[in-house]
């Protein structure tokens, strides 16, 4: 991609305004950090609320009489199961069960479906849920929307305050609160929080009152990478790829068991198949010992010296205190505990295999 | 009296007695944003110009800091073990990162005053 490739979100003149610093990122020109810095940006969201555009991520309505069974055929799911406004983690995933993205799927009516797919995937996700649409009577449109995310203890009451009442909506659900908005009570960070889509005039009014409130702050990029990695959270292209399966991933737990066992997704038989053997690797967190990061592509070893996995995502807990990571190691190396070292400029960093998340997670459940 | 020059690669030097004292200047610390750790380099090594001398790694990523001259490390910044973001708060003060002997010092020649330095950056 060159430079004059890059997309802009609708929104850049008010993060300029801001004093953000700006990189690439999946094809979009985004903020990285804002004057207050990562460090104060990643702990302002776990004390307050933190205002994140991301408008580079992509929102899917899918719509007609087969819009559940599109679904069914696109991603290991139930969507006819799901109740009007439940939001449901899943994937599209590719014949050999390869992560082609991760989603998050909301029912809005008995024949709509919102689905939120990731900036980098949103082309190649587009035309698999197009060329899919063939054989249902069912069509995905792609929206036009500036989409935020508010994440924090405080994002509710700072909602509130600007107008937007969140009261009975729970984690994981999904609401239309206005026309052309979509609300849900989820984000990346591992706090409660929302995310909207909506469009980008009433996206203007209500920033501009969010930001009245001094409980919020703009938090760029490179802190929504550190929030999500201490919350255990996968990024697709780094810790989950069309190279890697659900199993391996250890998302499991997004696939209900029945859809396991009898579902007509694609990829059915290849996970199937990687169950019944057992996944050769699986995905940990790394807490690497004293303060140096262990970063993505640093390999693991054990004490011999014998090659054991390698990191996907890594880089400092301003929460945790310490760095944090994650990564693939074989899977009878998994158990949290175990002591491994990562190679970090020749140097053999000890690095231990962590329960995930690294922070709690603090989601509004009921 | 010492002398302060400047690299292109946004790094200073205070040069006094044939040692110089080198760290990143304020513009390259704003830059990288908080540090998290500084890999010092050992008493006594010998570094060639363009050598990587420290890594400075910050949240987001890693990013080496290079020999601006020729010499020997005679002393590295102990206290930013502990404290890293010393390089942030006082990148040209507490902040330094190593002192080097100098083994030629007519390399300070090509190097940038100031003023040169701030047109660098614009």
């Amino acid at each position: 991609m060159t430079g004059d490739d890059i997309k802009h979100l609708p929104l850049e003149d008010l993060h300029s305004a801001a004093g953000a610093r700006f990189g690439a990122f999946a094809g979009w020109s985004m903020p990285l950090t804002y004057p207050a810095g990562v460090m104060k940006e990643h702990l302002h969201t776990r004390e307050h609320a933190g205002l994140f555009d991301i408008s580079h991520m992509k929102l899917f309505e899918v719509s007609g009489p087969d819009a559940a069974r599109l679904l069914n055929r696109a991603c290991p799911l139930d969507a006819g199961a799901l109740d009007i406004s439940q939001s449901k983690y899943t994937f599209f995933l590719n014949e050999a069960a390869g992560i082609i993205d991760d989603l998050i799927v909301t029912r809005l009516g008995d024949e709509r479906f919102m689905v939120v797919a990731n900036a980098g995937n949103a082309a190649t996700d587009e035309k698999h849920l197009r060329a899919l649409a063939g054989d249902f009577d069912a069509k995905a449109d792609a929206l036009d929307r500036v989409f935020l995310a508010i994440q924090g203890p405080e994002a509710w009451a700072a909602l509130a305050r600007a107008g937007i009442e969140t009261g009975s909506l729970l984690f994981m659900h999904g609401i239309e609160p206005r026309q052309n908005w979509f609300m849900s009570r989820s984000g990346y960070t591992g706090e409660d929080g929302f995310e909207i889509g909506l469009p980008e005039a009433d996206a203007r009014n209500l920033v501009a009152r969010l930001l009245e409130d001094e409980r919020v702050l703009w938090i760029g990029l490179a802190a929504r990478d550190s929030l999500r990695l201490e919350a255990g959270l996968c990024l697709h292209g780094q810790d989950i790829t069309p190279e890697i399966d659900p199993a391996s991933a250890g998302l499991m737990w997004a696939i209900p068991k029945d859809i396991r066992a009898t579902g007509p997704f694609i990829g059915a038989d290849a996970l199937r198949a990687i169950i019944e053997r057992g996944p050769a690797q699986k995905r940990v967190g790394l807490k690497p010992e004293g303060r140096q990061p262990v970063r993505a592509g640093a390999a693991l070893f054990d004490a011999d010296g014998n090659p054991s996995g390698h990191v996907t995502s890594g880089g400092f807990g301003p929460s945790a205190g310490h760095p944090v990571a994650m990564g693939y190691v074989q899977t009878a190396l998994a158990k949290p505990g175990t002591k491994l070292f990562a190679d970090v400029r020749g140097a053999k960093i000890p690095i231990d295999i962590n329960p995930l998340p690294f922070t709690p997670h603090r989601y509004r459940k009921g | 009296m010492a002398k302060t020059y400047f690299t292109e690669d946004h790094e200073w030097l205070r040069v006094e007695g044939g040692i110089a004292t080198v760290g990143i200047t304020d513009y390259a610390q704003e830059q990288l944003g908080d540090l998290v750790f500084v890999e010092l380099p050992e008493t006594g090594r010998k570094l060639t110009k363009g050598d990587t001398a420290v890594v400075v790694e910050s949240v987001k990523a890693a990013s080496d800091v290079y020999a601006p001259v020729d010499g020997e490390i005679t002393e590295a910044n102990g206290a930013l073990s502990s404290d890293p973001s010393l390089v942030n708060s006082a990148a040209t003060g507490d902040g330094w990162l190593w002192k080097m002997k100098l083994a030629n010092e007519s390399q300070l020649e090509g190097l940038l005053d100031e003023a040169g330095y701030q047109a660098h950056i614009g």
